[in-house]
C-alpha cells in the first residue's frame, strides 16, 4: 500500500507533476466557483446557455463587458469557458466513471474465470474495437440525435472496451498468485477473492489509464462538439465554443488572425486540461510502477 | 481413528496441449500413482527434489487442485473406505458409488463439504513474500477465514486475532501493518498465523523456511513444534532439504518423478536408506562437518521431465543397479523393515 | 601464500529514502592466490556486496564511500588499485581477470542469444588477439591449400587483404580498421571468422565444465536447458579467460542437491586445474565445508570471525558463529535458535551489531566496535570475548 505521504511528496518533487496538480486544482477551483467567476446575468433562464450580448455573427474581440471578446452570435466567450469546465468534468467523470464501472466487471469475469465466459465478452469487446473509436461514436450520436447526452453515451461505448482489456490481462496475471490460491485454500468464494484481492492488486495500471483518459474523452467530446454532434448551439460547452469557430479561423483577407479569441481561448482552456491530466496520469504511473523501487 | 488422511492411488497429470487446435499432446505427470497415509499426530516430511510432484501433492491433499484420479480420505472411518474399494473393484458405477465418494473423497469434495474440509485442513505456501496480500492489512489478512466460515465477527474476532498473532511469536500492536513492513520470518509466521485461525487438524507446509535465512528458520521450526504439541496438530511438511526432515520429522516419504520411493524413519533413512536414489540424496547433502566430505557417489545426469518420465522405474536410468526388469514395470512399495518401504526391485 | 586480493576499510553505503543503510562497514579482507575463500553470511551481512565492490558493480542508490581493494595479479603489472581505475580499464578487468558467477543461472543468461553466442562474446571481448592470429592462420591455410573461390588469379588479392587484416587483430586488437569495419552494415562479414573461431574455444570450454554433447548444447538457448546446465554454462562463461579470481555469489542455492553436489564436484576440479582463486559466497554452512579452504563470517556489513576450514568447525569463536552451526539443523540435535532479529540495516545495534543477540554481551560490547584479534593460526575473530 503505497503510503499517501509518499505519493504526495513524489507528485509534489517533479516539476511536471506539480505542474498537472497544479493545473487540475485551478481547474477544479474554476468549476467549483464558476457562478462566482461568471455569474449568470439577471434574468437568464438557464445557467448552461451561454448569455448573448446582440446577434451580430462576426465575433467581436475583447473589452471591458467581455474580458475574452465574443464568438459567433455574441456569446461570451468567457462565461462560455468558465462554465465550460463544470461541462467538461460532467462529461470526463460520467464518461470515465460508468467506462471503469463496465469495464472492471466485465474484464474481471473474463480474466478470472477464462474459459467460455472469457471467450465470450472478449468477442464483444473485439466487436466493438473492430470500428474505429470516432466514427463509431458519430454514429451513435447520429442515430440517438446530436446533444451533449448522447455524446455521453457514444463515449462510453466505445471507450469501455479497453478497459476491459486492460483489467482482464492484469488479472490474468494474479490469478496464479500465492496469495489468491492461499485465500482460495481457505474457503474464499470467487466474488470474495476477485472483489477482496484480485481487483485492489490489479487496479493500479487501470486508474493510471483513467486519469490520462480523462483529458482523452475531453478532447474526444470537444471534437464531437466541434463537429456539431453535440452540445446544442450556445450551450457552454468548450468543443461547442469551437464549433462556433468554425467559420472564423482565418479572418478577412489582410488580417487573417482577427477573431483569434474566438478559437484560440476555448482551445487553450482544453489544451490545458488535457495537459493538466496527462502529466497527473504519467506521474501516477511513475509512483505505481512497481519495477521503480521507492529510492 | 488413527488415520487422518489416507492417499490411495493418487494421480494428477496436467495436460499439454499443443499445436493449431489445442488439442492435449501430452501430460505433465506431476503425481504418478501415490499411496500414503497420514497417522493422527504425526510429522510427516515429504522430501524430494524439484519436478518430484511434492508440492502437487499436498496441494490436491487439501483441494487446491484436483486429483486427476485416485482417492484422498479425510477422517474417513476403515469401514466406509473398505465399502468403497468393494464398490469400485466390482466395477459397477452406480449411485450408491458416487454418493460415498461425494461424502467422503476430499478428490470430489464441493459446496458445503468443501468449505468444511478448509476448515480443519490448510496449507502454509512457500513463499511468504508473496503468500500475504500485500493490499491488506495483517490482523484483516489473519482474520480472513475467520470471516468467511462466519466463526467469530467483531470484537471477538479481533481477540482471536491478536491472540493468534502473539501465539506465533508477533508482538501486539502490529495489526494495523502491511505485510511488507516486516521481514520474510514474520511474514511466515503470520501466514502460520492465519492458517491456524479455524483450528484445523491438519497442516499442510511447502517448504515453509526455505526462503528465509538460517537463524529465522530454526526459530520458524521451534515454533512448529511448539504448536504442535499445543494444538494437537498433523504435519504434512515439504521440504528440499533432508537435513530439516531428518531433524524435526518423526516419518519421512521420499519422492521421485511423481512417486514415493521410500518411506520411513528418520535414523532409518538417514543411515540405512534402501533405495538407490534414497541413497544418493543423503549421500550428497553437504553437513557443516569438513571430516564428513560428500561421497564421490555424485549422481549423475539430469532428473528426467515429468512430461516424459522413463517406462518402468522412473530412477533406472540413473540408477547403479538397474537391470531389465526395472526398465520394464514399476516397482511398489514394499515393506523391508519395521515401518520402512522401499519401492526398488534390488534395494540395498 | 601471496595475496591476490586485498581489502581495506572498504565502506558501502546505500542513500534510500527511508534512511542511510551501511551495507559493508569497514571490511578488511584478503583473498589469497590459489584459496578457496568463503564468504558466509544472512540476508544484510554484506556477503553480495563485498562481491560487486570488488568488480565495481555497485548498484544505485549505493556507493562505495571509502577503503581500497589492491588487486595483485600476476600479468596487470604490479598491484592494481581497484576502486581508483578508470571504467575502461576496470572492464578490461572484469571478465577477464575476475569473473563472476550468479546465484540465478536463468537471469544471468540472455534468453534471446544461444549459449555458445554468449560464452563466445567474452571470447570476442577480451581475447581478440589471440582470436586475430587463429584467424590469420586459418586464412593462411585456405590461400596455401588453393581453396579460395572460383579462379584462384582473382581472388587472391582478397584473401591476403583479409589475412592483413587478421593480422592487424593479432597486433593490435583496437586498431581502427577492424573496428571501422565492425560498423559497416556489409563488411562485418569479415570479421566473422573471429566469431568463428570463438565458437571452437567455446565448445572446448563447454566440454571443460562437463557439459555432454557440447557442440550441440552450444546451438541452444537458455530456456532449452535444465538448471544444473544452465549454471555450467554460466561458469563456462565465467571461466573462459582463465580468470585468477572466480566470485561465485551463492551458485548452487537454487539447484537440487544432487545437481549441487554435482557443481561442487566441478569446483573442486576447478580449483585443482585451473589454480584459480574462487571467493565463494553462500548462506550454507555446509556448502562452504565441501569446497572452501577458508571461511568469513559476517554479521550486519562487517566481518565477525575468519579461519580455516577446520578451524572455524571445530573451534568456533564468535557468538554469532557458534549460534550459527547450532542453528543448523542436524538430525539427533536440538535446535538452538538466536533470540531477536537480524540487526535493522537503517538502525543497527551500536558497538559491535551482534551484542543484542549476544548470550555473552558485556557493557563494552555496545560502547565500540571490536576489532579483528589473532585468536590461533590463520584464526581472527572480532570480538571482545577474546
Amino acid at each position: 500500500m503505497k503510503d499517501w505521504r509518499f505519493v504526495v511528496r513524489q507528485l509534489v518533487r517533479n516539476p511536471l507533476s506539480l505542474m498537472g496538480l497544479i493545473l487540475i486544482v485551478i481547474f477544479i477551483i474554476i468549476a467549483i466557483f464558476a457562478p462566482l467567476i461568471a455569474p449568470t446575468p439577471e434574468g437568464h433562464q438557464r445557467p448552461y446557455m451561454i448569455p448573448r450580448d446582440g446577434y451580430r455573427a462576426a465575433p467581436e474581440p475583447p473589452d471591458e463587458d467581455h474580458i475574452f471578446g465574443t464568438t459567433q452570435g455574441q456569446y461570451d466567450i468567457f462565461y462560455g469557458v468558465i462554465w465550460g469546465t463544470r461541462s467538461a468534468f460532467q462529461v470526463a467523470l460520467l464518461v470515465i466513471g460508468i467506462t471503469l464501472l463496465v469495464g472492471l466487471v466485465l474484464g474481471s469475469l473474463a480474466g478470472y474465470f477464462g474459459g467460455i465466459i472469457d471467450e465470450v465478452i472478449m468477442r464483444i469487446t473485439d466487436i466493438f474495437l473492430a470500428f474505429p473509436a470516432l466514427i463509431l461514436a458519430m454514429a451513435i450520436v447520429a442515430a440517438i440525435g446530436p446533444s451533449l447526452r448522447s455524446v455521453m453515451i457514444a463515449l462510453t461505448a466505445v471507450w469501455w472496451p479497453s478497459y476491459a482489456r486492460l483489467i482482464r490481462g492484469d488479472i490474468l496475471a494474479l490469478r496464479e498468485e500465492d496469495y489468491i490460491e492461499a485465500s482460495r485454500g481457505l474457503g474464499a468464494s470467487s466474488a470474495r477473492v476477485i472483489l477482496r484481492h484480485a481487483l485492489p492488486n490489479a487496479i493500479y495500471p487501470t486508474l493510471i489509464m483513467a486519469s490520462l483518459d480523462i483529458g482523452a474523452v475531453v478532447l474526444a467530446a470537444a471534437a464531437l462538439s466541434f463537429l456539431g454532434l453535440g452540445a446544442p448551439e450556445g450551450y457552454a460547452d468548450w468543443g461547442q465554443l469551437t464549433s462556433f469557430a468554425r467559420n472564423w479561423i482565418v479572418g478577412p483577407p489582410g488580417e487573417p488572425l482577427k477573431h483569434w479569441y474566438a478559437v484560440t481561448i476555448p482551445g487553450l482552456f482544453i489544451l490545458f486540461f488535457v495537459l493538466g491530466w496527462n502529466l497527473l496520469g504519467d506521474a501516477f504511473r511513475d509512483i505505481f510502477d512497481p519495477r521503480l523501487a521507492r529510492r | 481413528m488413527n488415520t487422518l488422511v489416507d492417499i490411495r492411488r493418487l494421480k494428477k497429470y496436467f495436460p499439454i496441449v499443443g499445436g493449431v487446435l489445442r488439442r492435449p499432446v501430452g501430460a505433465v505427470k506431476a503425481v504418478d500413482g501415490v499411496n500414503l497415509t497420514i497417522r493422527r499426530g504425526q510429522w510427516l516430511g515429504l522430501v524430494g527434489e524439484s519436478g518430484c510432484g511434492k508440492t502437487t501433492l499436498a496441494k490436491t491433499v487439501v483441494r487446491l487442485i484436483r486429483p486427476t484420479s485416485g482417492h484422498v480420505y479425510f477422517d474417513t472411518s476403515d469401514a466406509v473406505k473398505a465399502e468403497i474399494e468393494a464398490l469400485e473393484s466390482a466395477g459397477k458405477n452406480n449411485s450408491k458409488l458416487t454418493s460415498l465418494l461425494k461424502e467422503n473423497d476430499v478428490a470430489t469434495f464441493s459446496g458445503k463439504r468443501l468449505s468444511s474440509l478448509r476448515r480443519h485442513a490448510q496449507l502454509v505456501h512457500q513463499d511468504p513474500f508473496t503468500s500475504l496480500d500485500p493490499r491488506m492489512k495483517i490482523k484483516n489478512i489473519v482474520a480472513e477465514p475467520l470471516t468467511i466460515h462466519k466463526v467469530l465477527s467483531g470484537h471477538a474476532q479481533e481477540t482471536a486475532v491478536e491472540e493468534l498473532l502473539a501465539r506465533v511469536g508477533l508482538s501486539t500492536g502490529q495489526l494495523e501493518r502491511y505485510p511488507h513492513q516486516f521481514s520474510g520470518g514474520q511474514r511466515q509466521r503470520i501466514a502460520i498465523a492465519r492458517a491456524l485461525a479455524t483450528k484445523p487438524e491438519f497442516i499442510a507446509f511447502d517448504e515453509p523456511t526455505s526462503a528465509l535465512d538460517v537463524s529465522v528458520q530454526a526459530q520458524i521450526l521451534n515454533l512448529l513444534k511448539d504448536l504442535k504439541k499445543e494444538f494437537g496438530l498433523t504435519y504434512l511438511y515439504i521440504t528440499h532439504e533432508l537435513l530439516i526432515a531428518e531433524s524435526v520429522c518423526d516419518h519421512i516419504a521420499v519422492m521421485y518423478l511423481g512417486r514415493v520411493v521410500e518411506m520411513g524413519r528418520p535414523e532409518d533413512i538417514f543411515h540405512s536408506p534402501r533405495h538407490p536414489y534414497a541413497r544418493s540424496l543423503v549421500a550428497a547433502t553437504p553437513v557443516p562437518d569438513p571430516k564428513r566430505r560428500i561421497g564421490h557417489i555424485v549422481l549423475p545426469g539430469e532428473v528426467p521431465s515429468p512430461a516424459n518420465p522413463p517406462p518402468g522405474c522412473a530412477f533406472h536410468p540413473r540408477c547403479s543397479q538397474a537391470t531389465d526388469e526395472c526398465h520394464e514395470s514399476a516397482p511398489v512399495l514394499e515393506p523391508v523393515g519395521d515401518d520402512h518401504h522401499v519401492a526398488c526391485f534390488h534395494p540395498l | 601464500m601471496k595475496d591476490l586480493i586485498r581489502i581495506r576499510d572498504l565502506s558501502v553505503r546505500f542513500y534510500t529514502y527511508e534512511g542511510v543503510v551501511h551495507a559493508i562497514d569497514d571490511l578488511d579482507l584478503e583473498i589469497r592466490q590459489g584459496e578457496t575463500l568463503g564468504v558466509v553470511g544472512e540476508t544484510g551481512s554484506g556477503k553480495s556486496m563485498t562481491a560487486l565492490a570488488i568488480l565495481r558493480l555497485v548498484p544505485y542508490p549505493g556507493k562505495i564511500e571509502s577503503g581500497s581493494i589492491v588487486f595483485c595479479g600476476r600479468d596487470s603489472g604490479g598491484d592494481l588499485e581497484l576502486l581508483k581505475l578508470t571504467e575502461d580499464r576496470m572492464r578490461s578487468i572484469r571478465g577477464n581477470k575476475i569473473s563472476m558467477v550468479f546465484q540465478e543461472p536463468g537471469a544471468a543468461l540472455n534468453p534471446v542469444y544461444t549459449i555458445g553466442d554468449q560464452i563466445s562474446e567474452v571470447y570476442l571481448l577480451h581475447r581478440r588477439q589471440e582470436l586475430g592470429h587463429q584467424a590469420m592462420e586459418r586464412v593462411d591455410d585456405l590461400i596455401s591449400n588453393g581453396r579460395n573461390g572460383f579462379g584462384a588469379g582473382a581472388k587472391r588479392p582478397f584473401w591476403h587483404w583479409q589475412k592483413r587484416l587478421y593480422r592487424k587483430i593479432a597486433e593490435q586488437p583496437h586498431a581502427v580498421e577492424p573496428r571501422l569495419l565492425n560498423r559497416l552494415p556489409l563488411f562485418r562479414r569479415l570479421l566473422w571468422r573471429l566469431r568463428d573461431e570463438a565458437g571452437l574455444l567455446t565448445v572446448n570450454m563447454l566440454k571443460d565444465v562437463e557439459i555432454p554433447d557440447a557442440a550441440r548444447v552450444a546451438a541452444e538457448y537458455p530456456h532449452e536447458l535444465s538448471g544444473g546446465m544452465k549454471q555450467r554454462a554460466v561458469i563456462a562463461m565465467a571461466l573462459a579467460c582463465s580468470p585468477e579470481l572466480l566470485i561465485a555469489d551463492e551458485p548452487t542455492t537454487s539447484l537440487d542437491v544432487t545437481i549441487q553436489a554435482q557443481m561442487l564436484e566441478l569446483f573442486r576440479r576447478i580449483k585443482a586445474e585451473k589454480g584459480a582463486s574462487v571467493l565463494f559466497i553462500t548462506h550454507n554452512l555446509g556448502v562452504a565445508a565441501e569446497v572452501c579452504d577458508r571461511v568469513a563470517v559476517m554479521y550486519a556489513g562487517r566481518l565477525c570471525e575468519i579461519a580455516t576450514i577446520e578451524d572455524l568447525f571445530l573451534h568456533p569463536s564468535h557468538p554469532y558463529t557458534r549460534a550459527l552451526l547450532d542453528a543448523v539443523p542436524i538430525p539427533g540435535k536440538e535446535l538452538q535458535t538466536i533470540p531477536g532479529a537480524l540487526a535493522d540495516a537503517l538502525n543497527p545495534p551500536p558497538g559491535c551489531r551482534f551484542h543484542p543477540r549476544c548470550p555473552s554481551a558485556t557493557p563494552l560490547c555496545q560502547q565500540e566496535r571490536p576489532r579483528l584479534k589473532t585468536v590461533g593460526k590463520d584464526h581472527m575473530v572480532a570480538c571482545y570475548l577474546f
